[in-house]
């Protein structure tokens, strides 16, 4: 068979795992600091692209731009959640604070399930065919879009974590709580700030998911599954460990996909989850703690 | 915690079990339905408390059991013509076989809290798509069994045969954890609850404590994939391994109190008949909205757990004064 088949289907997956890495960096980035596994990331996502399907079905925006107010909004809805409902459970026990989440997640399917009914919603962009050649191998252009916007998103949030004081006092809140309420930081707003970024991320990758898929309630429990597989593969709280088990997934599913049926694909990533959890539980690029 | 009940809830229990013994006599078929939907909440309720209420091992998994239940049983029962009742012996072997599975993988390797719950939805979700493609066992297509009526001692009978069947399961369950809460296993479960690393200290085999539990979890939850089966006549990968089903299996123990030997009755009589009042109420002003039940199970979900972490039961029975006063 044609090789060049093959490794488009590569390229493919590795552009669309750029936006699921986008996605996981949300869940990772609020794990690593508020210590509050995000059980309603996947349907948060399903917001995001429903919101970017309503601005350009209503305003013609392309998502592309879209996606920037929609992070905006999803970044206060963080914020709000975080200082209201989310804080009360951090230290409480898991279970607690995962059904809590869970139940998050149930009102927002139902709630787009209530709002968009069960069909789906897609976005038909004027660009939505054309694709570049590069040397042998076609690329997607709404994908090489999406992905490059997944990467510059993802950077500025590395940046700011990196070089700007709030973003460091996120970072001391995350490696040591007790040394960071010491030394005065208000932990209480930096962790409603963590939340509201990892949204943030939730609403930018939803923006451009709804580029490359339809958004469909039953898509929530689905992408939540795919951002905990990303991020354990890569190592829950590890920022570069969500791209890259980001790429991993897209490249493993979009093979998968091809290879056998597309139906099929999400078995590989389940397995995956499976060993990563028995043999390597940090995951590929975490720390043992 | 487990709060004996006193001479006078016993007895407000046994007029209630009358009560719902004699319900058939008056009750109509769409009463029935939810009695028989509440008692089978009520049962897998039970089986997933006895895992994560006592032995403190949260699974989001449980729609495998009752999938694998349901398909084991219902294929012998096709192919080879096996009835249930024998049948539900294979579908329990093999429940708990994975059951032993995921418990050995989970605890051998210690994947703890948050990553034993994914380890398990991983499982479930993994079969889920295998069912899809197991043409053996009618793939994405489904199984279809034949109704039938007369031949109770092969489950194909009316609703009150589901009815009396459904009410002995969940009240089975329910003496059964009673039991189990008073034995040396259930304080050990306790124990491993509430500090394991303690209880090892003690000499508790915590690893077999755990195991314990998820093997009784899942041969009970199969045990309900095989009622589910013969009750629906119908089974589909998308539906039964359907991680809503496994939330759906949380919902009651959660809602009426972890933990605790009443709880998943208790939640399971609060929030099925409530859901049902929902539906009719939005059918009733028009509108066909297949997202309220789910929203409104969402929301009780997260009220209960901000408001009432430990649940409805412990204040009720506080409330209506149930239990005695701790020995």
């Amino acid at each position: 068979m044609n090789p060049t088949i093959y490794l488009e289907v590569v390229v493919q997956g590795v552009l669309t795992g750029l936006v699921y890495g986008l996605m996981a960096l949300g869940l990772s980035v609020i794990f690593g600091v508020v210590r509050v596994v995000n059980f309603a990331h996947g349907e948060f996502t399903v917001a995001a692209m429903y919101a970017a399907f309503l601005l350009f079905t209503l305003f013609g925006v392309d998502p592309l731009i879209a996606m920037l107010p929609i992070a905006l909004v999803f970044f206060c809805v963080g914020y709000g959640l975080q200082l209201t409902l989310v804080n009360r459970f951090v230290g409480r026990a898991e279970h607690e604070q995962f059904i809590l989440l869970v139940g998050l997640a149930i009102i927002l399917v139902n709630g787009s399930l209530l709002t968009f009914g069960a069909d789906a919603r897609p976005v038909r962009l004027s660009y939505g065919f054309d694709s570049f050649l590069v040397g042998p191998v076609i690329v997607d252009k709404v994908r090489l879009y999406a992905a490059a916007a997944a990467l510059t998103v993802a950077a500025a949030l590395f940046l700011f974590f990196r070089f700007t004081s709030t973003g460091t006092a996120i970072r001391a809140c995350a490696d040591n709580l007790v040394g960071a309420a010491v030394v005065g930081l208000n932990v209480r707003k930096l962790y409603a700030l963590t939340f509201g970024l990892g949204l943030a991320c939730v609403g930018a990758a939803g923006a451009l998911m709804e580029t490359i898929a339809d958004a469909k309630p039953e898509l929530g429990p689905v992408y939540t599954l795919i951002a905990f597989i990303i991020v354990i593969v890569g190592g829950l709280g590890s920022m570069t460990g969500a791209l890259v088990g980001g790429v991993l997934i897209g490249i493993s599913e979009a093979l998968a996909g091809f290879v056998l049926t597309p139906s099929m694909k999400s078995m590989f990533s389940f397995a995956l989850l499976i060993l990563v959890l028995v043999l390597r539980p940090q995951g590929i690029m975490g720390r043992r703690t | 915690m487990i709060g004996l009940l006193n001479p006078r809830a016993r007895v407000l229990m046994l007029v209630l079990l009358a009560a719902l013994i004699a319900a058939p006599l008056v009750a109509d078929r769409y009463l029935m339905s939810v009695l028989i939907l509440i008692f089978y909440f009520a049962y897998v309720g039970q089986a997933w408390n006895l895992m994560m209420g006592f032995a403190g091992q949260l699974s989001l998994g449980h729609a495998l059991y009752v999938g694998l239940g349901g398909y084991v049983s219902a294929l012998l029962w096709l192919k080879f013509g096996i009835g249930p009742w024998l049948g539900a012996f294979a579908a329990v072997a093999v429940a708990a076989a994975f059951g032993a599975v995921i418990g050995w993988l989970g605890f051998r390797f210690g994947i703890e809290g948050v990553y034993f719950a994914l380890l398990t939805i991983a499982f479930a979700e993994f079969t889920r798509i295998a069912f899809d493609h197991i043409d053996y066992a009618g793939a994405a297509g489904g199984l279809f069994l034949r109704v039938e009526e007369g031949e109770w001692w092969n489950l194909r009978g009316g609703t009150l045969l589901f009815y009396y069947l459904a009410l002995a399961l969940a009240v089975g369950a329910l003496v059964l954890t009673a039991f189990l809460a008073r034995t040396r296993l259930g304080y050990q479960w306790l124990a491993v609850r509430e500090d394991e690393e303690a209880a090892r200290a003690l000499g508790i085999n915590a690893f077999r404590a755990k195991m314990t539990a998820v093997l009784i979890s899942s041969a009970m939850t199969a045990v309900g994939g095989v009622f589910t089966a013969f009750y629906n006549n119908n089974l589909f990968p998308s539906r039964v391994f359907d991680i809503n089903r496994s939330i759906e299996i949380i919902l009651a123990p959660v809602v009426g109190g972890l933990g605790t030997v009443f709880g998943p009755v208790v939640g399971a009589f609060i929030l099925t008949p409530l859901g049902e009042a929902l539906t009719a109420l939005t059918g009733l002003f028009g509108i066909n909205t297949p997202g309220v039940k789910g929203a409104f199970y969402g929301l009780a979900l997260m009220v209960i757990i901000v408001l009432k972490p430990s649940g409805i039961w412990p204040w009720l029975a506080r409330a209506l004064r149930l239990t005695e006063r701790r020995p």
